[in-house]
């Protein structure tokens, strides 16, 4: 067992990858299973513990672990040596491996973009960090909701190509 | 029109027939 063999390092950027995955996806199930549906629930003088404490905590994970998850991905892409066929989506290289985890890097990183250029900008509004008029919070909050829905629907592919690619092309 | 990606529901489903589009995808591009 050699800890500072490439191929020890290679499992260990996939692990970091696995970790900052879970971190990202996890808050992202959160906001669409549990608090988005929760808050018309929620009697209006308790909403600001949400709005306030616990969504700005949750996407500050939820943001760095995108952030986390896409740089591992690549590096660890680079180590494996098919960062350049996957992103051709393996076309022309009959590598079902590199088609599959092509594929999964792709929704991924539309999923990434969704996170710091629609969902943040937009929610950083709706939860008042940046000033916004009231119609404008209105427009952010869609953009923001329709993005994270997005996403959670992309969720579903995403990691069918991802562990597909791992264990099964 | 109202837009699937309002249900939480319908989310879920899209996610699972786009994963039966993509499993074509990669038999048909490899």
């Amino acid at each position: 067992m050699e800890f500072v063999s490439f191929a020890w390092w290679t499992m260990a950027f996939r692990w970091l990858h696995v970790i900052s995955g879970i971190m990202w996806i996890g808050h992202l199930w959160y906001f669409n299973f549990v608090q988005t549906p929760s808050m018309p629930k929620i009697p209006d003088e308790q909403k600001p513990a949400i709005t306030k404490f616990i969504a700005p905590t949750a996407l500050f994970w939820f943001r760095w672990g995108a952030m986390a998850t896409i740089v591992t991905g690549l590096i660890l892409a680079g180590m494996n040596g098919y960062l350049g066929s996957a992103i051709k989506l393996g076309i022309g290289d009959h590598n079902a491996h590199n088609t599959a985890i092509g594929f999964g890097m792709w929704l991924g990183t539309i999923m990434w973009f969704n996170v710091w250029f629609l969902i943040w900008p937009n929610q950083k509004k709706v939860l008042g960090i940046v000033p916004a008029q009231p119609d404008e919070k209105k427009r952010a909050g869609r953009i923001a909701g329709l993005a994270s829905r997005t996403n959670t629907m992309l969720s579903i592919p995403m990691l069918y190509a991802m562990v597909g690619a791992g264990h099964y092309y | 029109m109202k837009n699937p990606l309002d249900s939480l529901q319908s989310t879920v489903v899209l996610g699972f027939v786009l994963t039966v589009v993509l499993i074509l995808l990669i038999h048909a591009i490899a």
